[in-house]
């Protein structure tokens, strides 16, 4: 039992971490109908601006203040992202407007390459660490009630619950802020919103930017998890399930959806893994979101998708 | 306008076709035996694919400075693989063309394709302390040369090291250890050998693979957390390895009861881990990080200080930097071997080269002399045996530095050969190869 | 001038209805044929056949296949690599497990499972649709990669999940020297190309293409969804089976898993995409583009940096490689959004007034 309670936790930390990413692709998608590939080569890249900065500001001010090189290097990765954001609204998106999805899901995967290749030619491909003062060390808890105790990571726990206030922010930024109403109407309409004086252009930059620093957030606390190394653009792969669970467009979905896949697939790596030989838990996620589909086919939360002829 | 850009396109590209080719044709010269470097210096292995590539070409250099082989200069050409099997075969028929004296693709993947071309295209292939297992059987495998050590060496060896410091083989009786794999041929390689002594002692073996690239592992390691394996032996490579310390950490499971293959033993896996993975084991393929052995002065004088050096000088000596260094090493006397007999001074062939590296006795003086001493030890290999050494040290993470112990294990030669004979048999069978007899091995 | 299909007049439906209408276009396709049959074999070297033509042949084989489910059917798949695996994994073990089995039959053999475990995973098409569909694909992408690395029998029991094959034979024609490699790779690509463009002008084309426009009023007018939609994912995946029995067998030899991995699927929809959705002859210049840009950019940045006397890192290509080649892919996509294949059509167009425009 105790065993069960600790996948189960295990499992919903993971999952977290999942919207994390996911938040990202939703964001972009429901403000531009973009499904935006690019989303794990942005953690790559914030993650290494983010780690890079933070070591050079870190030597620059001669090693005294972690946590100041560490605010220096969050703005400067920022700033970086501000400048991705840009970037891709003046030279890709702008110029493709109004074509179908699979040319746009293309254009982030060539985003993709331009990403790695730029982010591994300015900071370089080792693996670098992101030292934001996470605690490594497991604590147990509940050892009376249980054999051996619940283990829970400090680190998973922080990680959590910075995913919770993020996604509070955003909901926020989204429902009371006067950028986030015009955000929220370029979603439901692009032309209306044009037609009443919103433009366009900046509202996707800002999209972009906001989910560049989700983007962040999530490339620090996969980063001071993993290290920032190539391979955290593949976390990209891990969030698609929940993207796709939760529905394209909802913000609440990424988040159910990710803690769903997270229980999901870490519970069936580890009671049904043994019996298949094992590494089952990322086509799990994919089945798991696919029977999920088979029901909504919008997924969780999405909009249902009305056909006429 | 649309049809002007593509003209242009197709202009440039057409340009830029015939300057490649032209330049291609002008590096192939004579009396320069040319080595090509499969490397892999971006994608998800980059970080330790980095220090075994320049550990590699600064070895070449090292060579050229003191004179080239016999006065035979060497010349050398990467190609990025980014440890790709098709990538790889690309760069292999790209540097093939040059005359490649012999081929390091540091891949497993890639090493098992090489290896059906190989024997057509008559180039050795070298495969120091990765490849086959099968392949130390040189009446079968007449062109692969897994020297130093193969993955079965490496699990006996890693069996006999949780062996003594239970307390003997008979105490692994009931014992249970896991074995953390990066899912794919590398990973798997060691399974046979250790299934084997598994038979033999009576422990229980629990496999646990590990998905590419080896980021997600919490599933593993609360499965670890659950069934409580008196030792973890981690099977990865790249990120999978830092990746598996810091799940250990998070779970809480010593990191003493770990024991890494030598592609799990470097400075980039525990790096960013730091003190949280000290008391870590990994083996060493008989070289640790080696800072103050003397070809690494060489090589700080005679390379570095010219500003010749390919990376940081810092990496100089590190564990893959010198298993780079080592491989380069490794190729480079089988050239010379090779020319004691087909001639001094000559630019050798494929073929020729081949017989050198089979016909490889490294001893203790002569690795002195080369400034390796205290960095390994000698290696011979003949027409049946392709493999040369099968010595290995452990070395432990003091949380700064790799620490190597003093103590040299060698594999159980008696039960690997066993199994070696009979993969090699099979392969052969399948593949319609007759086996060399010792008659034809002295051709 | 050249290119006039003034005087061109059909007097029988047969003579309406064949492939190529236009006299010029017809020979141009039997040129470029006969070049590929016995020019190509004279002038290339072993490199251009191993490194460069034979990946071209089998790839565009894989991105037509492909082409056939996205382009003509409408249905975006992520998981193409997967189906390769199966062709090569079921290819094999019909190679090495029925006795005498012949190269050609093992090979088509593969391409029929896939197209079988095609059907099983199209079967998400008929309730999902769009972008929930291509990631839904991926499903059978990471499924597949794990049953050849986990379930032993596919591998033969090889100890290290890694299978070769060799002794490629048909009827006593051993296939082993680049240029027979590339023939026996050409012969299959010819005959499955014309079997695609065959199958797009008939029945089951115009029913994909239906449900690609508009796939309620296609129902609406009597095709049946279920019926279409599965064919596109069989035949579909038979192509891209059969291209994976050949990049395996013919092309590797030796392979893993990770040959077929998700990196493949994505380079076919590349293909695909930047060649031109629904268009035959666009698979194969998307397939030529995607495979030669990388090999070219790495031979020719060292190159340009030689001639302008700067030494460029290994390190440094490859990453501007791959921004090079993204910073094209995002170029073409804009440049022409429906692909390569495009603006050959256009260039057909000019080329039909040239040289008196008006």
């Amino acid at each position: 039992m105790g065993f069960f309670i600790e996948t189960l936790i295990g499992g919903l930390m993971a999952g977290m971490l999942y919207s994390l990413v996911a938040l990202g692709f939703v964001l972009i998608f429901k403000s531009s109908g973009v499904f935006n590939f690019a989303q794990g080569a942005m953690v790559l890249f914030a993650a290494l601006a983010m780690a890079r900065f933070s070591e050079w500001a870190n030597a620059a001010l001669g090693g005294d203040s972690l946590l100041l090189a560490n605010v220096i290097a969050f703005f400067g990765a920022g700033l970086a992202m501000l400048f991705v954001a840009w970037a891709v609204e003046r030279f890709v998106l702008r110029k493709l407007v109004n074509q179908e999805g699979a040319t746009l899901l293309m254009a982030t995967l060539g985003i993709t390459y331009i990403l790695e290749g730029v982010g591994q030619t300015l900071f370089g491909s080792e693996i670098y660490n992101i030292d934001v003062g996470m605690p490594k060390e497991p604590v147990m808890m509940f050892e009376s009630m249980f054999e051996g105790g619940i283990l829970i990571n400090k680190e998973d726990f922080i990680a959590a619950l910075i995913a919770a206030i993020l996604v509070g922010l955003l909901t926020l930024f989204f429902q009371k802020t006067p950028v986030g109403r015009a955000l929220r109407a370029v979603a439901d309409d692009h032309q209306a919103a044009q037609s009443i004086g919103i433009p366009l252009n900046r509202i996707w930059v800002i999209v972009w930017l906001v989910a560049g620093i989700v983007a962040l957030v999530a490339g620090i606390i996969w980063g001071s998890k993993l290290g920032v190394q190539f391979s955290l653009t593949t976390v990209a792969l891990r969030a698609l399930p929940v993207v796709i669970l939760g529905g394209l467009t909802s913000v609440p979905g990424a988040i159910v959806g990710g803690l769903i896949i997270g229980v999901g697939e870490k519970l069936s790596e580890v009671y049904i893994g043994p019996m298949v030989g094992g590494g089952i838990e990322i086509w799990f996620a994919y089945v798991l979101a696919l029977v999920f589909l088979l029901f909504r086919p919008q997924g969780l939360f999405g909009e249902k998708i009305i056909n006429r002829v | 306008m649309k049809l002007r850009a593509l003209a242009l396109a197709a202009a440039i590209s057409a340009v830029g076709l015939t300057s490649a080719t032209v330049s291609t044709s002008a590096v192939a010269q004579a009396k320069e035996q040319f080595f090509p470097v499969l490397v892999y210096r971006t994608g998800a292995y980059a970080a330790n694919g980095n220090p075994w590539a320049n550990g590699y070409v600064d070895y070449l250099k090292l060579v050229n400075a003191k004179g080239g082989i016999n006065g035979v200069k060497l010349s050398f050409e990467e190609c990025e693989t980014a440890y790709a099997t098709d990538r790889g075969v690309e760069c292999y028929e790209r540097l093939k063309g040059k005359g490649a004296t012999v081929f390091q693709p540091l891949s497993t993947g890639v090493t098992f394709a090489l290896t059906e071309k190989a024997p057509v295209d008559k180039i050795p292939l070298i495969t120091a302390g990765y490849g086959r297992s099968e392949s130390q059987d040189g009446s079968v495998f007449t062109w692969n040369f897994p020297l130093l050590g193969t993955y079965w060496v490496g699990a006996d060896v890693a069996i006999q090291y949780i062996a003594k410091q239970a307390g003997g083989l008979d105490k692994l009786k009931g014992k249970k250890i896991a074995l953390v794999y990066h899912d794919s041929p590398f990973g798997k390689e060691p399974i046979p050998a250790l299934q084997e002594r598994a038979k033999m002692h009576g422990f229980e073996l629990q496999l646990l693979p590990v998905a590419h690239p080896g980021v997600e592992q919490k599933a593993t390691w609360l499965q670890i957390r659950q069934s409580k394996p008196d030792n973890v032996l981690l099977w990865g490579w790249g990120v999978m390895n830092s990746t598996a310390l810091k799940e250990a950490q998070a779970t809480g499971y010593p990191r003493e009861k770990m024991t890494g293959i030598w592609w799990a033993g470097a400075e980039p896996d525990v790096k960013d881990v730091g003190a949280g993975a000290k008391g870590y084991n990994a083996l060493a393929l008989q070289h640790s990080a080696e800072p103050n052995a003397k070809v690494v002065k060489d090589m700080l004088d005679m390379v570095h200080a010219k500003g010749q050096g390919t990376g940081p000088k810092e990496e100089v000596g590190s564990v893959l930097y010198m298993r780079g260094m080592l491989s380069a090493m490794l190729s480079v006397e089988g050239v010379r071997k090779a020319q004691e007999r087909y001639g001094k001074g000559k630019v050798m062939t494929g073929e020729q080269t081949r017989w050198g590296l089979e016909n490889l006795n490294l001893d203790q003086k002569t690795l002195d002399g080369m400034g390796f001493a205290g960095v390994m030890r000698p290696v011979q290999t003949s027409c049946l045996d392709h493999m040369g050494a099968s010595w290995v040290r452990i070395q432990t993470w003091d949380g700064a530095k790799w620490v190597p112990a003093n103590d040299w294990y060698q594999a159980d030669e008696k039960l690997l050969r066993g199994m070696v004979m009979n993969a090699s048999r099979k392969y052969a069978e399948e593949k319609k190869i007759t086996p060399r007899t010792p008659e034809q091995c002295k051709l | 001038m050249l290119y006039r299909e003034n005087g061109q007049f059909k007097t029988t439906y047969a003579a309406d209805q064949q492939i190529f209408t236009i006299t010029q276009d017809k020979w141009f396709v039997i040129a470029v044929i006969a070049f590929a049959f016995i020019g190509v074999p004279m002038i290339a070297d072993e490199y251009m056949f191993r490194a460069i033509l034979i990946p071209f042949l089998i790839l565009a084989l894989a991105a037509l296949g492909v082409n056939l489910l996205v382009g003509y059917c409408g249905q975006i798949t992520l998981g193409a690599g997967a189906f390769m695996a199966v062709g090569a994994y079921a290819a094999y073990n019909f190679q090495i497990r029925i006795d005498g089995m012949p190269l050609i039959a093992a090979v088509l053999l593969g391409g029929l499972t896939s197209a079988g475990i095609g059907i099983i995973f199209g079967i998400p098409s008929l309730r999902v649709r769009g972008l929930y569909l291509a990631v839904a694909t991926l499903a059978a992408q990471f499924f597949c990669d794990w049953a050849f690395l986990r379930i032993q029998w596919f591998t033969n029991n090889s100890s290290s999940g890694s299978v070769s094959i060799s002794n490629l034979q048909v009827f006593g024609w051993t296939i082993d020297a680049p240029v027979e490699k590339y023939l026996f790779c050409l012969v299959f690509i010819v005959l499955f190309a014309l079997l695609a463009k065959n199958l797009t002008r008939a029945t089951m084309g115009r029913q994909w293409m239906a449900i690609r426009d508009m796939d309620v009023a296609a129902e609406v007018i009597g095709i049946r969804p279920m019926y279409a939609k599965l064919s596109a994912f069989a035949v579909s995946s038979f192509f891209v089976g059969v291209a994976g029995a050949l990049w395996g067998f013919v092309h590797l030899g030796s392979w893993e898993p990770a040959a077929f991995s998700v990196d493949r699927s994505f380079q076919l929809l590349f293909m695909v995409i930047i060649g031109g959705m629904g268009s035959i002859f666009g698979s194969f210049i998307g397939a030529a583009f995607i495979v030669i840009l990388p090999i070219f950019l790495n031979q020719f940045l060292p190159a340009l940096g030689s001639i302008v006397g700067v030494t460029i890192s290994t390190a440094a290509v490859s990453h501007a490689e791959l921004i090079i080649f993204g910073s094209l892919i995002v170029f073409f996509l804009i440049v022409e959004p429906h692909g390569l294949a495009r603006l050959w059509a256009i260039a057909k167009e000019k080329l039909r007034l040239w040289p008196f425009p008006h």
